[in-house]
């Protein structure tokens, strides 16, 4: 395995090598806002051409060692340059707009994603890293096998599909807990998995009443793995009484995945959904 | 100082002797931070590069990050330094409390009204706008929300021509109380993304400087500054009291009015293009009383320099601590500021309640 990925790599330093040597365009220093792109970037086998990735950048593990340029949202144009980027791949939500825009000032090319919370969206994410890192036909050859994956990944969700009311926590805190609505990116990966989300009638992730939770009567609790791997929000669920008095806690069905994995939309989604599909209709 | 006297022609000025110094000294300081705010970033810059940024020959990328990103955010962080230690330390002296900030008659709050209110309604009103002017949505929106609840504070307080400092006071924190409740509602009604838009504005920061908010914060500033700048003997008598004040001739009325509509411009303005950026107001006007004595002819210039110093000094530190990151600048104010307020409140206790 190993040699086999040093060579891929060495393969991947002689191509790079060959088109800066023919004055290419390619970009080679680039800054990465966004978690699923930076996933693509790797996937795409450009990871060494990163110098900067955002807070949300968590996988692969080697992002870790990437320069930090802080959240997405909030990312400092003076910072950014100091890394000297010749491009910036920034998440749809790329900001704030007066850095964004001082950036494109001092002549950095900024690229900035199509909004994506979807299989397409997903596909389409991989082609535009594709295209602006210069790996068009690679990008291709990935995003076909992405699709492949996510058509068999869905297929085989909607056959085990038990039609499980799912509701996704955000995160518990002592007034409430937050739970994604419609129209959020755990929406769409709960319905992927073949699941149906209980909490409805409103958008985004909000803070959802006792007895609203109560009377959606969830029959499986999905959260996100807090990063030290730990389930200290997970006993809490369990302790509140509109969770201790649903399905869901009666029959043990709490589910943790990986947030990035879960909600990122990035080339790991036909996985997510195969974990989710399987852990909810057990 | 010999000199001074010299060139006032004998005349002894009503200052200790020291004091022209001390104004010396700051203003070295200050162009000091000035020039460390140009020379000092996250992005390692020559001579040249700096020179060719200031001078506005910008060819190179480094010239270009001198005159596009942190000259503006300089010049910005100067108005704002003044904006915020000139009202703080005319409504200290107005409301002759010196906990006093432009916080407490509702300006920060209205501006935060109006800047969350842009962020969370962003897609319903930009949709009716030319996309040029998208940037500009969120500071007038911020200025409009300032001026419509300090005026409001003012005009519930006034009554038979007279405003009371004590309804003042209590009308500030019962609109502040209201304009919190009003951001509650929009943290409510936001999503995610909106959330973390609205936590961030609201710590402020001097990124979104460029030269066209650079020069309408400064044209409103300029002109609240310089009326503030002249308003030293006014506010001194009002450290007689009202009552003595308006006995010594002085319309107590006009002067209370002119330090809100001054205040309300200059912290809406600089609220509108930074932020609400804590504890300059506070802080700055104690630290000038501190080195200049009470004078306020000497307090304000001696704040504004101290305000500007402050806030330059913060910005630097949140710039350069952890890059290519930068924490916003509220962080770094409030952490000096904290502790001072501390210390402040600790000293006057001991003092026994007498007047700082």
């Amino acid at each position: 395995m190993y040699p086999l990925r040093r060579l891929s790599v060495f393969m991947v330093c002689l191509v790079v090598g060959a088109a800066a040597a023919h004055a290419d365009t390619r970009p080679l220093r680039v800054v990465s806002a966004g978690g699923d792109l930076t996933e693509i970037v790797y996937a795409l086998g450009a990871g060494d051409r990163l110098v900067g990735v955002d807070s949300t950048s968590r996988h692969p593990g080697e992002t870790q060692k990437k320069a930090q340029i802080g959240y997405v949202r909030r990312v400092s144009a003076e910072g950014v340059l100091s890394l000297k980027p010749d491009l910036v791949l920034g998440a749809n939500d790329l900001g704030p707009p007066p850095a964004v825009e001082q950036l494109r000032a001092t002549g950095v090319r900024v690229a900035i994603a199509p909004e994506g919370d979807s299989p397409d969206g997903v596909l389409d994410k991989i082609l535009f890293v594709g295209r602006h890192l210069g790996l068009d036909d690679e990008a291709r050859r990935l995003a076909g096998e992405i699709r492949e994956e996510m058509t068999r990944a869905i297929e085989t969700a909607a056959k085990s599909s038990r039609g499980r009311k799912v509701i996704f926590v955000l995160s518990v805190g002592d007034s409430g807990v937050l739970v994604g609505g419609e129209n959020t990116a755990a929406d769409a990966i709960i319905r992927l998995a073949g699941g149906e989300n209980a909490a409805r009638g409103f958008e985004g992730y909000k803070p959802m009443s006792r007895e609203s939770i109560l009377q959606a009567q969830p029959e499986v609790v999905l959260m996100m793995k807090n990063r030290q791997g730990g389930h200290r929000s997970t006993d809490r669920i369990l302790d509140r009484p509109e969770f201790s008095m649903t399905p869901a806690v009666a029959s043990g069905s709490l589910v943790t995945m990986d947030g990035l994995l879960l909600l990122g939309f990035g080339p790991r989604t036909p996985k997510a959904v195969a974990e989710l599909s399987s852990a909810i209709n057990r | 100082m010999p000199l001074v006297r010299a060139m006032t022609g004998g005349f002894t000025p009503p200052w200790p002797s020291k004091t022209p110094g001390i104004f010396v000294l700051l203003l070295g300081v200050l162009i000091v931070v000035a020039l460390a705010e140009l020379a000092i970033g996250p992005v390692n810059l020559s001579l040249q590069e700096i020179i060719a940024g200031i001078s506005l020959s910008a060819d190179s990328q480094g010239s270009i990050i001198v005159s596009y990103i942190r000259a503006p955010r300089l010049a910005l962080g100067l108005v704002v330094g003044t904006a915020l230690a000139l009202s703080g330390c005319a409504l200290q002296g107005v409301l002759r409390n010196p906990l006093a900030d432009p916080g407490l008659i509702g300006v920060s709050t209205g501006a935060s009204v109006g800047a969350l209110s842009a962020i969370v309604f962003k897609d319903v009103m930009l949709g009716m706008l030319p996309p040029e002017s998208h940037v500009y949505v969120l500071p007038i929106a911020a200025f409009a929300g300032a001026g419509v609840v300090t005026g409001f504070v003012f005009s519930v307080s006034r009554r038979g021509g007279a405003t009371s400092i004590a309804t003042l006071i209590l009308a500030g924190v019962a609109v502040n109380a209201i304009a919190l409740a009003m951001i509650g509602s929009l943290i409510y009604i936001s999503d995610d993304q909106q959330l973390r838009d609205m936590t961030f504005w609201m710590m402020g920061s001097l990124g979104a400087a460029n030269w066209t908010l650079v020069t309408v914060s400064f044209a409103i500033v300029a002109v609240a500054a310089f009326f503030l700048f002249r308003m030293g003997r006014e506010l001194d008598l009002f450290q007689l009291g009202e009552r003595a004040a308006y006995h010594s001739g002085l319309d107590t009325e006009r002067t209370k009015r002119k330090v809100a509509v001054l205040c309300a411009l200059a912290v809406g303005g600089v609220t509108a293009a930074a932020g609400p950026i804590g504890f300059i107001g506070l802080m700055a006007p104690h630290m000038a009383r501190l080195i200049v004595g009470p004078r306020h002819a000497l307090v304000l210039p001696a704040a504004a320099l101290m305000g500007t110093i402050l806030l330059l000094m913060a910005d630097l530190g949140v710039r350069n601590a952890v890059p290519p990151a930068e924490p916003p600048i509220g962080l770094a104010t409030s952490m000096i500021g904290g502790p001072f307020f501390l210390w402040l409140l600790l000293t006057r206790m001991k003092r026994d309640g007498l007047n700082a």
